[in-house]
């Protein structure tokens, strides 16, 4: 009961993007993850990036809202991984079969499918926002990423006054929106 | 005018969106809404997109935060990252490769296999037709004239007495011409099969027009490799190589350059590596954009840090500037082969160049004495 509490505030912490809770998470679980993906033919750095984007699957799921946890954050993290490292495989078509497994899993196909697709929309965003170029770029991520208010970035892009800053602002956001719904509906009419 | 309408309708439904208008406002709008469908689409549009944006902010946060921690705890030794040595290392190498491995070495007999009775029944002539092997054919004009010039140097040798008191004179006539570059101080040569594979006589000549007899230790046709060993007294060794051969393949546009014998003095070529793979998606070899001409077949393809990263073979006569370079990776394999041999089982390649970070003409100048012209006749079986 205890341990189902504990797992609920991590979750908490980590929908918020808590230190304390992400920390946590990555001390108890990264060894595990570890092991299973230098035993199924990954190196360390592999290990890595499969553990911190099992972790985002985990974060995306935790701030949905509709996550009911069934299971142990350990379960799921390995099963995230699993199915990530299951799938870079057959795409570098290193391998065809199945990989051991050395823990319970769950059934998290649905999830890595969502994640697949928030991360190209993710990949639309910053293509689009690269392609802005400065000051626009900047500006955009001052006010609606960094939440900075209009007074200070005024001040901190050299505008005369907010105002001025609120134009420009909008004027990039125009273009942003533009080249993001490009990619987005070539994107998604392509698939 | 219609700019600065749509910026301050953004600006509305911005607010409205945010919640930053007062409830007076706010119901205005939302009649507006109701009764103007543009309106209400760029509020479905706007939402859709604001929401993604923040989205993506809050992922690249999460993303940073990651990052950080992941420093951490390596970092204070709660995780064991990046902490793979010794035994473990090589396991995980292994276990990691062995399937690959495998599978290459399963698809290369596929290949070979298929591509060389493809080669057999239909390539020859169209394949002919547009490539080019760029050894130089001689014509018995050139070739008197070649002759002469051999002589010619042979007597300002004597004269200058640079040169050995009795040098190997070539008593060949040369029927193919190339170019070899050593790959140890002791004699070992790589240059091109097809410059070698006809002949039983073969001379190299280095660029003070000295000739040695060579041999031909190995050839491999398919990969267009050969393994030549200058057998002459009179070869001295120039030094240790101050290039090295590079195992890897390299990335597309990088700087290279040429250094061989399409005339009977050594040429310099400039140019970048224009695609990894060769003539109709060939993966032994790469395409380089170089001025090559027949002579130039064989001789070594360098990167800025002298490096060799191919051995110059052929181009596609139908094409400008696009030549075909033999991959470095095979002098490797080519070696690998002869070391089977006891007498050769010492000859170790350096991938290490001494040259790197000099400029050009420093670099061309230290190259020179290790780059020869290959002569070779041509012999026929069944003639005599």
């Amino acid at each position: 009961m205890k341990e189902e509490n504990n797992e609920k505030l991590l979750l908490q912490g980590l929908a918020r993007n808590d230190k304390k809770a992400v920390e946590t998470i990555y001390r108890l679980n990264y060894s595990m993850v570890q092991s299973l993906i230098i035993n199924n033919n990954g190196s360390a750095d592999d290990a890595k990036d499969i553990f911190q984007e099992a972790m985002i699957v985990l974060y995306e799921k935790a701030r949905s809202g509709t996550f009911e946890l069934n299971c142990l954050i350990k379960t799921y993290v390995y099963s995230v991984a699993r199915r990530l490292w299951l799938k870079k495989l057959q795409q570098a078509s290193r391998f065809g079969g199945d990989i051991s497994v050395a823990e319970n899993t769950v059934p998290v196909e649905e999830d890595v499918e969502d994640h697949h697709r928030r991360d190209s929309e993710f990949g639309m965003m910053e293509k689009a926002m690269d392609g802005l170029g400065e000051p626009c770029r900047s500006l955009l991520e001052a006010f609606y990423l960094k939440k900075q208010n209009m007074q200070e970035i005024a001040s901190a892009f050299g505008y005369t006054n907010a105002e001025n800053a609120k134009t420009q602002k909008y004027k990039c956001l125009v273009r942003l929106k533009k080249v993001f719904f490009t990619h987005y509906k070539n994107g998604t009419g392509n698939e | 005018m219609n700019e600065s309408n749509d910026l301050s309708m953004l600006e509305v439904v911005e607010r409205y969106i945010r919640g930053e208008m007062g409830s007076e406002e706010r119901v205005h709008f939302e009649n507006l809404r109701k009764t103007n469908g543009e309106i209400d689409q760029l509020v479905v549009e706007h939402t859709l997109f604001l929401q993604q944006l923040g989205r993506f902010g809050d992922r690249q946060e999460f993303q940073a935060s990651l990052s950080e921690v992941h420093a951490e705890l390596s970092g204070n030794g709660a995780i064991h990252a990046d902490h793979l040595a010794g035994k473990a290392k090589v396991i995980y190498m292994w276990n990691r490769y062995k399937r690959v491995t495998a599978i290459a070495a399963s698809i290369a007999v596929i290949v070979a296999v298929s591509t060389s009775s493809l080669f057999n029944r239909i390539v020859p002539a169209a394949n002919e037709h547009k490539l080019q092997e760029l050894t130089a054919v001689v014509d018995k004009v050139k070739e008197d004239a070649d002759i002469i010039k051999v002589k010619q140097d042979n007597i300002e040798k004597k004269i200058t007495g640079d040169v050995a008191a009795s040098p190997t004179k070539p008593d060949i006539i040369a029927h193919f011409k190339g170019t070899g570059f050593l790959i140890d101080g002791k004699g070992l040569m790589i240059t091109n099969a097809h410059v070698v594979k006809q002949s039983k006589n073969i001379f190299v000549q280095n660029n003070k027009g000295q000739n040695f007899k060579a041999i031909v230790l190995q050839l491999d046709v398919t990969r267009d490799v050969a393994i030549i060993k200058i057998d002459d007294e009179n070869f001295r060794s120039p030094g240790v190589l101050p290039y090295g051969i590079s195992r890897n393949t390299s990335p597309i546009a990088e700087s290279i350059f040429t250094l061989g014998f399409p005339r009977s003095e050594i040429v310099y070529g400039e140019g970048y590596l224009s695609a990894r793979t060769g003539y109709n998606g060939d993966t032994l070899s790469c395409q380089i954009s170089v001025d090559a001409n027949p002579g130039n077949s064989g001789g070594p393809v360098f990167n800025t840090n002298g490096e060799v990263i191919g051995i110059l073979s052929s181009k596609e006569e139908a094409t400008e500037g696009a030549v075909f370079a033999v991959q470095s990776k095979y002098i490797y394999q080519a070696v690998d082969q002869l070391r089977k041999n006891a007498i050769y089982d010492k000859v170790k390649l350096s991938s290490r160049s001494l040259i790197s970070g000099m400029d050009k003409v420093q670099q061309v100048k230290k190259l020179e004495d290790y780059i020869y012209m290959v002569k070779a006749d041509y012999y026929k079986p069944e003639s005599k």
